[in-house]
């Protein structure tokens, strides 16, 4: 148990807890402003992964320069499957906006299915080699003695400035203090003339730019995807998001991380099987006994 | 034209939106190929699809669900009259019994797909008790036919049980673990249940993997014997005539029982619990108890389905029991209608058999399969065929009420 090793699993598990983090705000946004767990977002990510394989493979089919394909690649991914945020909130939930609770939740099983599977016929049921995009920063890490990769310290920089924008962008622009005004209370958002449409399209748009973002970084992180990522990746962040508090920004953060961490020190010291597990026994204790979560408010059953 | 306008724009943004995915493809000596087909074929098909969905929110049907064409009404109609229904009911059962010995439809690969489709129908009818008539939503079902399945598995290869212990110890087996899983998700409701069930679905099939040296982990477990009769020799062909027939029986029984559970007390308590919690605990309907029973009874089903489905394949591995398994039931019951028998048992046949049959769907299955689910949310949220409520009518005022 050399201290080495220690850092080692702690910065591998911030990594991953930010890649978490980073799906867990879209969960946390969208059940915020409408109070549905939008289980197709886990398959938004994977597609986010995906846009920017095939972005990156054509780049460079075209013989385009490899620093400029990372960042056309992500933007391009970003921009789709935030086209597809939208599409699928249009299609999928706005006509169940009124309907019974479960409606819309049978109806986001659907489109994650759907999802996957588009996804495998379009493109392949096997895994794909995913290109490395992230630039070689070697001078930097032998200062760190190499318990970083290059990918982790680029997923940690990236993941924690977007977060910070996010967090600014709700707090201080006018289109976050309406969202903060729809989360609170959708018909008062209305009378004081915001349209709550609007607002729930953008934060389907940003949720899914977060978990493209997401996918970008994690798929150069691994180097392989397949159209399966997306659920497991999804049911991990969303357990991040409940550990926080579903519905509260900050503590989909707090969650990711923690979660991330507590999986890189049981896969460390514990057992190496167990990580999936232990993500999944964790959301069932969280939410058995703590459904409001870390940061979460209670909620109050009304008759 | 504003309609046609409109349905062009919705067929370019949905080329746009997929033309990554589906216009591009990476080859392995890593040129790529662009496939324009494909998405001239999607615009095409979203032109039309956008033209039925805008008829459809314009014509004012919003609040009023898709009506069925006069002949299917008319046809349920006819249905629902006792006597048409007894004699349906009986050509179709002796249709059913007969089906071994047709020899178009009589081969041995065909009665596989039927004992699936069976087995699919015990589940969904199963399935149907805790989310169609209780109203919780369960998204882990397939971690009870999988423990159903093992139950059989690991019994038969380790301790040598018949198929005819190991079908009541299944069952019993699979009612714990709904009582095990239903004791701590009572307080929970709506999403955080179904994401807990996914959850513990998702455990027991991990665990399953994982613990190699009693299940083989993701090689399973083979060589499971097929039903017994009294020690005579059976060959394949027969142990299969054989277990579909008993799979027929065990369908029957499930409907029998489950449609006579509807209108019993504990029917009607949870059918009061999908309606309303709080109004049905102020009635003095013990929350607790029924719903661990709506749990214990459902599970039951999946593990004796769980049962059939080791002895019908003889072979069980995790992969059949991942979190697409349950999203299926779950889409059959969605289909069929909510609470609805005929309607989820109609609902598992068609989407077993349809993409078993029309082969240019079976690629498509699991896509059509998550298509069905979101369209009949918006179109037609009760399903196929409605649940039917109970009703009384008052025939005349001396008090005689007459149950319909």
């Amino acid at each position: 148990m050399d201290f080495q090793y220690f850092i080692e699993l702690f910065f591998g598990g911030l990594t991953r807890g930010s890649i978490y983090a980073l799906i867990a705000l879209g969960y946390t946004l969208v059940y915020g402003i409408i109070g549905l767990i939008n289980f197709a977002h886990g398959e938004i990510y994977m597609i986010g992964a995906f846009t920017a394989l095939l972005v990156a493979g054509l780049l460079g089919y075209l013989g385009f320069p490899a620093g400029g394909i990372l960042i056309v690649a992500a933007l391009a991914a970003i921009v789709w499957t935030s086209a597809y945020g939208y599409t699928m909130e249009k299609i999928a939930y706005k006509p169940l906006r009124n309907a019974p609770r479960l409606s819309p939740l049978i109806s986001a099983i659907g489109m994650s299915t759907f999802l996957q599977n588009y996804v495998l016929l379009a493109q392949t049921p096997d895994f794909v080699p995913f290109p490395m995009l992230l630039p070689d920063i070697d001078w930097l890490l032998e200062k760190f003695n190499y318990v970083l990769g290059p990918s982790d310290f680029f997923i940690l920089v990236v993941s924690f400035i977007t977060m910070i924008c996010l967090m600014l962008w709700i707090r201080y622009t006018r289109m976050g203090k309406a969202m903060r005004a729809t989360a609170q209370n959708r018909t008062m958002a209305m009378l004081l003339g915001i349209d709550a449409n609007h607002i729930i399209s953008v934060t389907f748009i940003v949720g899914s730019a977060l978990a493209a973002l997401g996918g970008v970084l994690i798929a150069s992180h691994m180097g392989q995807i397949n159209f399966g990522i997306g659920f497991l990746a999804g049911m991990k962040a969303f357990t991040a998001a409940v550990l926080g508090g579903i519905g509260s920004v900050p503590g989909a953060v707090l969650g990711g991380l923690t979660l991330g961490l507590a999986e890189s020190f049981t896969t460390g010291y514990v057992a190496g099987n167990y990580e999936d597990v232990l993500a999944f026994c964790l959301l069932i204790l969280i939410l058995i006994f703590r459904p409001d979560g870390i940061l979460g408010k209670h909620q109050v059953q009304k008759v | 034209m504003k309609r046609i306008v409109h349905a062009l724009v919705a067929a370019v943004w949905f080329m746009v939106l997929c033309s990554p995915i589906m216009g591009l493809q990476i080859q392995p000596d890593k040129s790529v190929v662009f496939l324009w087909k494909r998405l001239a074929a999607l615009g095409v098909g979203i032109f039309f699809a956008s033209l039925l969905w805008q008829w459809y929110f314009s014509s004012q049907r919003a609040s009023v669900s898709l009506r069925m064409p006069a002949a299917v009404t008319s046809a349920i109609g006819l249905f629902k009259q006792k006597k048409t229904r007894r004699a349906g009911l009986g050509i179709l059962l002796v249709f059913m019994l007969l089906i071994p010995f047709l020899p178009v439809i009589g081969s041995i690969y065909q009665i596989s797909i039927l004992i699936s489709a069976l087995i699919y129908v015990m589940l969904a009818l199963g399935l149907n008790i805790v989310v169609g008539l209780a109203g919780q939503l369960v998204l882990g079902y397939a971690a009870f036919y999988a423990i159903g399945a093992y139950t059989y598995a690991l019994l038969t290869t380790y301790f040598g049980f018949g198929f005819w212990i190991c079908l009541p110890i299944g069952g019993v087996m699979t009612i714990l673990f709904g009582l095990a899983l239903g004791f701590p998700v009572l307080r929970l409701r709506g999403d955080y249940l179904a994401i807990v069930t996914l959850g513990f679905g998702e455990i027991v099939r991990l665990m399953l993997l994982n613990w190699v040296s009693i299940t083989g982990g993701s090689h399973g477990i083979s060589n499971i014997p097929k039903p017994g009769l009294f020690g005579i020799d059976m060959d394949i062909q027969q142990a299969t005539v054989y277990l579909y027939y008993l799979c027929v029986a065990a369908v029957i029984v499930a409907i029998v029982i489950i449609s006579r559970l509807k209108n019993s007390r504990v029917g009607l308590a949870l059918q009061a619990l999908r309606e309303d919690e709080i109004a049905s605990e102020a009635m003095g309907i013990n929350l607790t108890r029924v719903k661990l029973a709506a749990f214990a009874l459902s599970s039951a089903w999946a593990g004796f389905a769980g049962v059939f489905f080791a002895a019908k394949t003889s072979f069980v591995n995790p992969a059949s029991f991942t979190f697409m398994e349950s999203a299926m039931m779950l889409s059959m019951v969605v289909l069929g209608g909510m609470g609805s028998i005929t309607g989820v048992t109609l609902g598992a046949l068609i989407l077993i058999l349809v993409p078993e049959y029309l082969r240019a769907f079976a690629d498509y299955r699991m896509l059509l399969f998550g298509l069905v689910m979101v369209l009949m949310m918006i179109f037609r949220p009760q399903g196929l065929i409605t649940g039917e409520r109970r009703k009384y009518h008052v025939t005349a005022l001396d008090g005689k009420g007459e149950a319909a």
